[in-house]
């Protein structure tokens, strides 16, 4: 019994050594000291109230993504459409920035109104694809992320060029007013933000938990079809989901624009939405746990930060990291399910029970596989 | 025909090739049952791979090796996760494609804009010769040529071959299939290691020859999952796979072809948007039956060919794991 307990432990730090070793063998690859970028990460990290404040700015956005994807993981959606949910809530964020004369409380209130409204509405569009037109949830959030993209690079470079003419690098700055206030010059955080990000967390815990929606998301997301057997109206559920999801996003995405840089620019989401998945995969359907991975990727962001001034490293390292913890989690757990014969384990992996989006089990109609196809 | 229109379509068969060999890549995989998201990430990584190793090794051939191992491996991770370990194609994919983009920016990043080898276009004995099919499609670099043999070979072994019918099985029936002796996860191994090499060749095909060079963000970055969208508006069948990828290569030159013109006032960015638009378009079409409802317009003789061509089921048992 001990060493099964013993063998448990070892396993469940193995992903992260295995990580971290992979990640030294590849700064080693390019001729980088692993020793200085490890120094320098923690530098990036620890070194000051600033620095910090920066980990907590990575972590509002992909907090609130990462929430949003249990909803849609939730009821069974591959979301991957979340990063142009961001994407879209930013821009309807910074149109009332750039055009709305308001008293600022007001103004801040209508902007993240209208980011959750884009936000959601970019949401419902991958919902109306996939549950009256047949297209995979996949396919059609990759193809409406490129879009909200494009649409972003369109309004820099045209219509809401700085006036002393477009470089396509960003909007001119937002007015002082339009934008979230920092707590404090030392501790560079919006307050605002922080409550929104508890209060989703939370929010969201309790109504997938305590609600009849959760209990009618949960059900679809297990078994869609006993699902609507039983009466769950799943086509609803599924949508609901995919327009909260977007509708939290969409905070994420006005965060970027009216805190983290104060304009529109291209690529404003940073790849937070993607990275929300990542952790999504990793924690399952848990909100709180999700949070709280989270903010660990947030400190490998942070982290990041300086690699390039200083080593010259590219920053892509820290997705690396990132990654590869996903992977030999998912891996790992595999092996332990193996190696442990234990059923219960491979219960727990959250990932598999969770999110299998096999087209017998994902599936809304009964037409419907990863490709849709016109019969059963 | 004039020359610059015989340019143009020369020019849409040579960038349309990473994305013909990446679809039949993916087809092979598909069609054992297994699905590969990973293209994306593998297309950026084989490219860079190759053409370090080929700048390395002064040696083009041993790049496309390296770029087709790393293809084969990505594949491999993931038949392995599914197979020995119970893990989600479509998670580990996902995981996958993040990654090995990531990979290939980080391991790539002091070879970016450096200029090394590249297969030079050849134009192809005899055949080149040929009225507008020559300058067409037989005036480019090897990949072009090899690519021609892929699309023949793929559609022989699917479709006229004993070995090609196991390989459908496992991907539509898996279990009638073992019942009859076929050996199913080793042949989902066999798929995903030959396809997972094509999608590294089509990487290499970029990096080497239709864009040479590696760059930051990668020229290719969004072509997998164009290439994963082809594969099922292709319906899994090479001969749709192939004309899905020129048809879409063939209206990326048309919108730069737009750009260019004088007379017409479309933004130029929002033209990037046109090959995801159309990708929503053309899945829509293949998803929702409005195709099935075109044809019934057709008289009836047409109906039964081109039903049968435009077929699209997916394989039955595709993203599903096999267990005895």
């Amino acid at each position: 019994m001990r060493d099964r307990i013993a063998v448990k432990l070892a396993l469940n730090l193995l992903p992260i050594v295995i990580s971290l070793a992979l990640t030294t063998l590849l700064i080693v690859a390019v001729g980088s000291d692993p020793r200085a970028v490890l120094e320098n990460s923690i530098e990036g990290v620890f070194r000051s109230t600033v620095t910090l404040a920066a980990v907590f700015n990575f972590w509002i956005p992909l907090a609130l993504c990462s929430v949003g994807l249990v909803v849609t993981f939730t009821a069974g959606l591959w979301n991957i459409g979340v990063e142009g949910q961001m994407a879209m809530g930013a821009l309807f964020a910074s149109w009332a920035a750039q055009y709305l004369v308001l008293p600022s409380p007001l103004l801040i209130g209508v902007e993240i109104a209208l980011a959750m409204l884009g936000g959601a509405a970019w949401a419902a569009l991958v919902g109306v694809l996939k549950l009256r037109l047949g297209v995979h949830e996949i396919f059609g959030g990759v193809a409406l992320n490129a879009l909200a993209s494009v649409l972003t690079i369109y309004l820099i470079s045209g219509p809401w060029q700085p006036p002393e003419g477009g470089s396509a690098q960003a909007t001119a700055p937002f007015p002082t007013d339009a934008l979230l206030p920092p707590l404090s010059p030392d501790f560079p955080v919006n307050a605002l933000a922080l409550a929104i990000v508890a209060a989703s967390v939370i929010g969201i815990a309790l109504a997938l938990r305590g609600t009849r929606w959760g209990l009618h998301l949960r059900a679809t997301g297990k078994n869609p079809r006993s699902a609507l057997l039983l009466g769950v109206p799943t086509t609803t559920s599924a949508m609901s989901a995919l327009v909260v999801c977007g509708a939290i996003a969409g905070i994420a995405g006005a965060y970027r624009v009216l805190f983290t840089y104060a304009s529109l620019r291209p690529l404003v989401t940073g790849g937070i939405g993607f990275l929300a998945l990542l952790v999504v995969l990793l924690v399952g359907a848990r909100a709180v746990w999700a949070a709280l991975t989270a903010l660990g990727f947030a400190v490998i962001l942070g982290g990041s930060t300086r690699l390039k001034v200083a080593l010259q490293l590219d920053q892509s390292l820290a997705g690396v990291l990132q990654g590869l913890i996903v992977l030999t989690v998912l891996l790992v757990n595999g092996f332990k399910a193996r190696l442990l014969r234990d059923p219960g384990s491979e219960i727990a992996v959250p990932p598999a029970a969770t999110i299998d989006i096999s087209p017998a089990a994902s599936s809304l109609t009964p037409s419907d596989s990863l490709d849709q196809g016109t019969s059963p | 025909m004039n020359d610059s229109l015989l340019n143009i379509l020369n020019s849409v068969v040579g960038t349309a090739t990473p994305l013909v060999i990446a679809g039949l890549g993916e087809t092979i995989i598909e069609r054992a049952g297994v699905v590969n998201l990973a293209l994306d990430g593998s297309l950026a990584l084989a490219a860079m791979v190759g053409f370090v190793v080929a700048l390395a090794t002064s040696s083009v051939l041993v790049g496309v090796i390296a770029a087709m191992i790393v293809g084969a491996l990505i594949a491999l991770i993931i038949a392995a996760a599914d197979i020995e370990l119970k893990q989600d194609q479509v998670a580990v994919g996902f995981v996958l494609t993040l990654l090995a983009a990531d990979v290939a920016q980080f391991l790539g990043q002091d070879y970016t804009r450096t200029p090394g080898p590249t297969l030079l276009s050849a134009p192809f004995p005899f055949l080149s010769d040929l009225p507008i099919v020559g300058k067409v499609f037989f005036d480019h670099d090897p990949f072009v040529y090899v690519s021609y043999i892929l699309i023949f070979g793929t559609w022989y072994w699917l479709f006229r071959t004993r070995g090609g019918l196991a390989h459908r099985a496992i991907g539509e029936r898996p279990a009638a299939a073992f019942a009859r002796g076929t050996n199913v996860n080793r042949l989902r191994y066999l798929y995903c290691i030959i396809g997972g090499a094509l999608v590294g060749l089509a990487g290499a095909a970029y990096s080497l020859a239709v864009k040479p060079g590696w760059s930051t963000p990668p020229v290719m970055r969004g072509d997998g999952w164009i290439a994963l969208a082809i594969v099922i508006f292709g319906g899994w069948h090479p001969f749709r796979v192939v004309l899905g990828a020129y048809l879409f290569a063939g209206l990326r030159a048309l919108s730069s072809a737009i750009q260019r013109s004088p007379d017409i006032q479309i933004p130029l960015v929002l033209l990037n948007g046109l090959p995801w638009l159309l990708m929503i378009v053309t899945l829509v079409l293949v998803s929702s039956g409005a195709i099935e409802r075109l044809t019934r317009l057709l008289p009836r003789p047409l109906q039964r060919m081109t039903r049968s061509f435009l077929r699209s089921d997916p394989p039955a048992a595709l993203g599903t794991r096999f267990e005895k």
